[in-house]
């Protein structure tokens, strides 16, 4: 049936978030705490994530920008964006804030940024993979994208 | 749901079914228990929130340190639990994690993605009761009840470690208390029957305390030791080892006098900002109260003005209130809480404002008996407007008495009694004691009203003695004439006001008595007045223990020999007083009383009272002093109000006052100078 065909493709997109490594076990956490009374739970959370997160990315950036680089500073901005980016379950993200502020205690200017490049790429793929996995979901029916398997 | 609805209700906190520490808790719980988050992350706190939630608990979140302080603070009893995040950008989360066990002293969870060892241990050094990696899971947050429990249950016990009448427990401890004064006996009995009533005090208070967390009952008299010391070594000298040194109390162990003069700290920075009067002045009361009183008279729209005055609290006391308002405050709801909150921590005195009317009555004792110099040593500060206002007070004793006994019903009489003791002794200190007895006398009637207030205070006192203390005989020098009216007959039926509203005032009472039980243990001094107390003993009735009343009117009884001297009387009620405070929580009060009373005859009789002023002599000494401090502070606490919660302390605060100046009151008692005739016997 196309409903059922639709679950499944909503099933397999969300699994290949997980498989590609792109979201973790708090990702569960956040559809489990979806229920009758908040059902666009999750996609809420995700919203609210991208739009606060925007202002650290923007912040990065423009301290990446300076010369010298302040790294406690960078350091302290990256903590903040790591909290919010494991707390939705962003897996990769969260990996890569992990590596720049290695790279900030390191003093390594370099490989901060060229980290943070990279954590840009994998912001905004993961942000578009969400809204269409969300779209997706809400079509089929909340049942489904809630659904955990288990 | 609530857990013991910390919204300030004195209600018996058992919404949620009486659990205290130890105790089974409620069914409903943990679900009900109120969270308040803390981060600046706005999709963690959302999704904290929503975990909460599904935790079936209240949550409220903000997201600035500086918010979470003011609602925290302005509702003491209204969260059981923090969570906050470390790095902020208002204030570090380690800093408010400080305040807020200082001011709330509530458990904090720090949270944080920083999983290093080194900020995990800062939130350890700090104090927080747990630290969350994040992300935060679920299955974190489903726990965190437990530390609300766990703290409770440990402040209960640091209760008892020191040496207040606290919980339940405190049967065991009966043998300590009555090692505290020569009246073991009615120490005993007293402590038994405080203690079962306490037990149930505790378990109300357990239960609104649930989520306020009875701290670590820091007596009155424990206080007044306590700030005595401090004020010895000097506040900048004053370490823990030192004061626990010189306080010399059994079972109090450097920990507890190392968190508590943290507090104390913080309490005094805070009021050099109300007032400077803080630490350090003997028998001004009325600095550090009238920081205290402003907020106060709010609270129980009782004359705190009166209360101000009367409610010169010693600084120890007021300090005590306060550290039992900290402590308490979340758990006493009602008013002593309305009067903590608004002081700072260490507000005492909210207790004692209530009782506006008694302090008025009170007042104009500590105006007579300025000899007694109740709060020797102790750094209340009475200051010369407080005692102008107890003279004044002390004109309209007659009236306020008569207005504290037609409260009789009214918890506010009983506050005022209370603070009224207090404030007297603290007039009594300033004033030349002429006025106490003249208090007393005018008193009479309403005496009772004030003498219930001071009485309640001194009665606290009194019966205290029963339970070992026998220091408040003297204290309650004009709040003891107020007994005579009280004892007499409507001890047993709670002559004084807090008779009136066995309710409530029994709570404070029962409260201050315990209090003041723990405190008059310490006053050995009174060994004599133990004596008197014992025969007034009389079986409770209603919550009081009119027992302590018993003794009061036996003190008053021998007293009889002195011609309208109040000082029989007032001994009599303060007995009275704490007898029946005692019971329902007022058992504070009593103590109170008996100072009160022991105090009044010690200074109006010189000899009249033969029987009192003999053991008024005896204890007045020693426990003069003390008993009149501590009368005062315990009337403080006896508000009549169910949070005697702050009463307690207040009543511990006096108490320790009342050990304090027992040293003093030597050379302070100048009973010559209180016209007791005046005192209706």
């Amino acid at each position: 049936m196309e409903r059922t065909q639709q679950h499944r493709q909503v099933a397999h997109m969300r699994q290949s978030l997980f498989d590609q490594g792109l979201l973790d076990e708090q990702f569960v956490q956040l559809e489990e705490l979806q229920d009758d009374a908040n059902p666009n739970f999750v996609e809420e959370v995700v919203t609210l994530f991208y739009r606060d997160s925007a202002r650290l990315v923007l912040n990065i950036d423009q301290a990446l920008d300076k010369s010298p680089l302040d790294f406690s500073k960078l350091d302290s901005y990256m903590h903040q964006f790591k909290g919010s980016a494991s707390s939705i379950g962003a897996k990769k993200v969260k990996s890569e804030c992990t590596l720049f502020r290695e790279y900030c205690k390191a003093g390594n200017g370099e490989g901060c940024m060229k980290t943070f490049q990279q954590l840009k790429k994998d912001y905004a793929v993961l942000r578009k993979k969400l809204e269409t996995y969300f779209q997706m979901a809400r079509q089929v029916g909340p049942v489904e994208t809630a659904c955990r398997r288990k | 749901m609530n857990l013991g609805s910390g919204q300030g209700s004195m209600s018996t906190a058992s919404s949620s079914g009486a659990w205290k520490a130890g105790d089974v808790v409620p069914d409903q719980f943990p679900a009900g228990l109120r969270v308040l988050v803390v981060d600046d992350d706005p999709t963690c706190l959302m999704i904290l929130e929503k975990m909460l939630r599904t935790c079936l608990y209240e949550v409220t979140k903000c997201n600035r340190a500086e918010t979470a302080l003011s609602l925290l603070r302005g509702n003491k009893s209204g969260f059981d639990i923090v969570i906050s995040d470390v790095h902020m950008p208002d204030m570090d989360g380690f800093k408010l994690l400080e305040h807020i066990g200082l001011e709330m002293d509530l458990p904090v969870i720090m949270m944080s993605a920083d999983d290093g060892k080194h900020v995990v241990m800062k939130g350890v050094t700090h104090g927080a009761c747990d630290y969350l990696i994040k992300p935060v899971r679920i299955e974190a947050l489903k726990n965190i009840w437990q530390h609300v429990v766990r703290k409770r249950k440990n402040e209960w016990k640091d209760l008892e470690q020191s040496g207040s009448v606290e919980d339940g427990d405190r049967q065991q401890k009966p043998s300590e208390d009555v090692d505290y004064s020569s009246s073991a006996n009615e120490g005993n009995w007293k402590n038994s029957k405080r203690r079962k009533d306490e037990e149930d005090d505790a378990e109300e208070r357990d239960d609104t305390s649930t989520l306020k967390k009875p701290r670590v009952v820091w007596s009155v008299e424990l206080h007044q030791q306590f700030v005595a010391a401090v004020n010895q070594l000097g506040i900048d000298k004053a370490v823990p080892k030192k004061i626990l040194e010189l306080m010399n109390v059994p079972g109090l162990t450097r920990e507890n006098v190392a968190s508590h003069l943290q507090k104390y700290r913080l309490y005094l920075r805070r009021l050099s900002g109300v007032s400077q009067h803080q630490s350090g002045l003997n028998n001004s009361f009325m600095g550090p109260q009238d920081a205290t009183f402003g907020p106060i008279s709010s609270l129980n729209g009782l004359d705190l003005q009166t209360l101000a005055v009367a409610g010169q609290l010693p600084a120890q006391s007021l300090a005590t209130l306060q550290a039992a308002g900290l402590g308490r405050s979340t758990g006493k709801s009602g008013l002593p809480m309305p009067l903590v909150d608004q002081r700072n921590l260490f507000s005492f005195e909210a207790p004692k404002f209530r009782y506006g009317e008694g302090q008025q009555q009170q007042q104009q004792l500590s105006n007579s008996s300025k000899q007694m110099n109740l709060l020797h040593g102790i750094p209340t500060t009475m200051e010369p407007k407080q005692l102008a206002t107890l003279r004044q007070s002390a004109q309209s004793f007659g009236s306020i008495n008569m207005q504290v006994n037609a409260h009789g019903n009214d918890s506010s009489s009983l506050l005022m009694q209370m603070a009224q003791p207090h404030s007297r002794a603290q007039i009594l200190n300033e004033t030349t004691g002429n006025h106490v007895s003249r208090i007393t006398s005018s008193m009479g009637q309403p005496v009772l009203s004030n003498g219930i207030a001071g009485g309640l205070l001194t009665r606290n006192v009194i019966v205290e003695n029963g339970r070992g203390a026998g220091f408040n005989p003297v204290s309650q020098g004009p709040s003891v004439v107020e007994f005579p009216m009280n004892h007499t007959a409507e001890l047993p039926g709670n002559s004084f006001p807090l008779g009136t509203n066995p309710g409530i005032s029994s709570i404070q009472s029962k409260g201050l008595l315990e209090e003041v039980s723990s405190e008059i243990k310490g006053s050995r001094g009174f060994v004599s007045s133990y004596d008197i107390f014992n025969e007034l003993h009389q079986p409770k009735s209603q919550d009081w223990e009119l027992q302590n009343v018993g003794l009061t009117f036996n003190a008053s009884q021998h007293a009889n020999s002195i011609p309208g001297n109040l000082g029989v009387s007032p001994s009599v009620l303060v007995h009275q007083v704490f007898s029946s405070g005692q019971k329902s929580g007022q058992n504070m009060n009593t103590p109170v009383v008996s100072k009160a009373m022991f105090s009044v005859g010690a200074g109006s009789e010189h000899g009249n009272t033969h029987n009192i002023s003999q053991h008024l002599n005896t204890l007045v000494d020693s426990s003069l002093r003390v008993k009149t401090e501590k009368i005062l502070d315990p009337s403080c606490e006896i508000t009549p109000f169910p949070e005697h919660y702050v009463q307690e302390d207040l009543m511990s605060a006096l108490l320790k006052q009342q050990q304090e100046g027992i040293g003093p009151v030597e050379g302070e008692f100048d009973f010559d100078g209180y016209p007791m005739d005046n005192i209706p016997v």
